[in-house]
């Protein structure tokens, strides 16, 4: 049935989370002025505490789906920082890939230790099939030579899935996803980027120099470079499905928190924010503000919706960009104009809502720009491929 | 818990209604538009679905079915696909007995339910809108008074749908300082029904201004007795229910925008195969799902009981914003083409922004 109350099981958690997210806000300044120093993997007030993912046991059937969960809960903890967490979580984009591509006795290796996701360089980003690291095997190793920037939990990682060609001249078809741990001689970090918002995030730029890997570290084993078209990289792709979701979320929690921060203030200034009202009734910064809410709401719905599909087993690739699509351009709408509302007191750093403006900003950038995400949805509804629309 | 999942019952509905929008909505849309006069046939055939009755209860002649505001959005949405001046003159009558249903005393249910549970097509409609700059429903400037044990109603209501030939309406007036609604019968003393109204868009759809010249009403007219009713949630009810038409029609104009983009050619290329087209059809179904999304929210709260003002403004306020976006979007994408009358778009954008101001602009 068509539903969107969470159940008291699910309350109880994401009250759990609200609770842990609050501790973490007192943080949040800190880390983002003091960019070169990371969140502790678990804060003072986590001792002793179980992470919110053990509350999971003993869930009913009639709670909801892991996705959905999933997604309430990220956006539940940006509501109170991107990066400050009771307990840094295990896992990174790549234990994601793993989990999707890698082989059962990869999942057996790699499973517990965190795994970055390495993609974009220098010069590519939305289009990997311009990916120049290189993979050329060599007897019973692979050697990877190329530079990644942007890499999430690059600092911090054991391990990371770095996506490099066998075969330029394959086009997408040769890009293959290779596992490497930190360590490996010929893997640097070269640095923490220095960003406009996330700023505690753990962001690295990698180099990689004649570093040689076990044969048995391509993941999924599929050493064939199909023809090109046929499809092969589609799998890569399907990784996003949910991280896609899952990204969408981490953003909307911020612009929730942004909402609920110029609320706030706008009732202790005075204004009555009432629904169902028309437009003559109501101050134009308080229409201006339920605008913003009706994103809001619009966004988060097909966050859940993304998700719900996957739960179901559906395919959910044209939803998952449609939710990164209207996230992306949603959150910044809203902490703009959360600003524009708030006036000089929004810009100051007094308050955490100038630190959503720019931390928000890069979710209509990351796992697939925007225009990225409109070209999906374009190329699902009028049926064309790659070639026919790009 | 946290789900999309429609019953199956619902799943048949939909596709059922899709397959008669197809069938016998869209061949008639553009001649009724131009005709200004809704299709009795059409009407007689909407009944046979039994759309009205079908959640009435049992007892008064219904079909027995609970009363389900998902269902009826997702039935809306379907309509309004078809054609929303259509869509409307079809469930205008639910409008009126899901409202007894709803609010109604025993009384009210014994003595108007039948009425819609008969073999042809019965008219009643509620009567919310008033011509005055800004309308805003929650603050009407008709007015009741009491009178002995009953009232006396005077003000005057417009773009009241089916008003050529509604049995009764439910007239939305201030009384007391707050919000009730009463019947207010036809043949009523004081009540004049213009002829049909001359809009915008809508133009299938018969709509009069009605007046009400100190309407003397017994104590029983009013909706819920003496207890009165929840106007609010009433309105949140039936914004809802313009949402999901909304939806509806932000559906029809990609569905005809996506295969006249890939047709059509320019420099060599289908319009689609271009960014700027192809971003464009890209919006316009991101921004029909985030509307259908809303209206299911608000449609579900309606549905458990409870608050749902919150949820029915954002849906209702977002699609009207969004469905006359994408239909002004639809114009653009065919560009002459959707300019002149040979395609739906036109009047599609018409209709966008006639249904986007029923019940008054909301603040968004």
């Amino acid at each position: 049935m068509i539903n969107f109350e969470p159940t008291e099981g699910d309350r109880k958690i994401l009250d759990q989370v609200r609770t842990e997210a609050l501790i973490c806000r007192k943080y949040a300044r800190y880390y983002d002025e003091n960019e070169h120093e990371f969140p502790p993997d678990e804060l003072e007030e986590a001792k002793g505490k179980p992470n919110v993912y053990a509350m999971f046991a003993g869930r009913g059937e009639s709670d909801s789906g892991l996705g959905v969960m999933s997604m309430l809960i990220s956006a539940g903890q940006t509501w109170g920082d991107y990066s400050v967490r009771m307990h840094r979580g295990a896992g990174g984009l790549g234990n994601a890939a793993l989990r999707a591509a890698g082989t059962p006795e990869q999942n057996q290796k790699w499973g517990d230790v965190t795994l970055a996701m390495a993609i974009t360089e220098p010069g590519c980003g939305s289009d990997p099939s311009q990916v120049q690291t290189t993979a050329v095997l060599d007897g019973d190793e692979w050697v990877i030579n190329g530079e990644k920037i942007f890499v999430t939990t690059g600092c911090r990682c054991d391990g990371v899935v770095v996506w490099a060609t066998v075969d330029k001249s394959a086009g997408r078809a040769g890009i293959k996803s290779f596992l490497i741990e930190k360590g490996t001689p010929g893997f640097v970090v070269a640095q923490k980027e220095k960003k406009l918002g996330i700023r505690a995030d753990d962001t690295a730029a990698f180099v990689f120099t004649d570093c040689r890997i076990p044969r048995d570290n391509l993941l999924g084993g599929n050493e064939e470079v199909q023809q090109k078209g046929s499809g092969g990289f589609k799998g890569v792709m399907k990784t996003f499905n949910m991280t896609r979701p899952g990204v969408a979320a981490i953003g909307i929690g911020m612009a929730e928190a942004a909402l609920d921060f110029t609320r706030d203030c706008l009732t202790e200034a005075g204004f009555e924010i009432a629904y169902g009202g028309g437009l003559h009734t109501a101050p134009a910064v308080v229409d201006k503000f339920q605008r913003l809410e009706a994103k809001y709401e619009a966004a988060m719905l097909t966050i859940l919706r993304a998700a719900w599909l996957s739960d179901e087993g559906e395919p959910n690739n044209t939803e998952a960009s449609v939710c990164k699509a209207k996230t992306g351009t949603a959150v910044r709408e809203i902490t703009q104009g959360c600003i524009e509302i708030l006036g000089p007191m929004g810009i100051s750093r007094e308050h955490l809502l100038e630190k959503w403006f720019r931390d928000v900003r890069i979710t209509d950038i990351y796992e697939g720009t925007g225009e990225i995400q409109r070209m999906i949805i374009a190329r699902a509804l009028c049926g064309y491929t790659r070639k026919e629309l790009n | 818990m946290i789900s999309f999942k429609l019953e199956e019952e619902q799943e048949i509905a939909r596709d059922a209604l899709r397959e008669f929008a197809t069938e016998v909505m869209r061949p008639i849309a553009r001649e009724c538009d131009e005709a200004e006069k809704i299709s009795e046939e059409f009407l007689a055939q909407s009944w046979e679905l039994g759309l009205v009755s079908t959640q009435l209860p049992e007892a008064y002649g219904g079909g027995g079915e609970a009363r389900s505001p998902i269902t009826n959005a997702i039935i809306l949405e379907e309509l309004a696909w078809g054609d929303v001046a259509l869509a409307i003159a079809a469930l205008t009558p639910a409008t009126f007995a899901n409202a007894i249903v709803d609010h109604g005393s025993d009384e009210q249910k014994q003595a108007y339910l039948p009425l819609f549970c008969g073999e042809a097509y019965h008219a009643a409609a509620i009567a919310v809108n008033e011509p005055t700059v800004a309308f805003d429903p929650s603050i009407p400037r008709t007015v009741a008074e009491p009178k002995g044990d009953g009232f006396v109603i005077s003000g005057v209501k417009s773009f009241v749908p089916m008003g050529d030939r509604a049995s009764h309406f439910l007239v939305v007036a201030r009384n007391n300082g707050g919000l009730d609604a009463f019947i207010v019968p036809r043949d009523a003393t004081g009540l004049s029904v213009s002829k049909n109204e001359q809009n915008l868009g809508l133009r299938a759809l018969p709509t009069s201004t009605l007046e009400l010249e100190r309407v003397e009403l017994p104590a029983s007219a009013r909706l819920g007795g003496a207890a009165g009713c929840d106007v609010r949630r009433l309105l949140d009810n039936s914004r809802t229910a313009l949402a999901a038409a909304m939806v509806g029609l932000s559906r029809a104009v990609l569905e005809y925008a996506v295969p006249y983009a890939k047709e059509r050619e320019a420099f060599d290329q289908a319009i689609a195969q271009k960014q700027g087209i192809a971003f464009k059809l890209a919006d316009m179904h991101i921004e029909t799902e985030s509307t259908r999304w809303l209206v299911w929210k608000a449609a579900a709260q309606l549905e458990q009981g409870i608050d749902a003002t919150r949820a029915a403004h954002f849906a209702r306020s977002y699609a009207a914003e969004q469905s006359m976006w994408i239909a002004d979007q639809g114009v653009q994408v065919l560009g002459g083409h959707g300019f002149i009358r040979e395609h739906l778009i036109e009047l599609w954008f018409r209709s966008a922004r006639t249904i986007s101001v029923l019940e008054g602009t909301l603040g968004i």
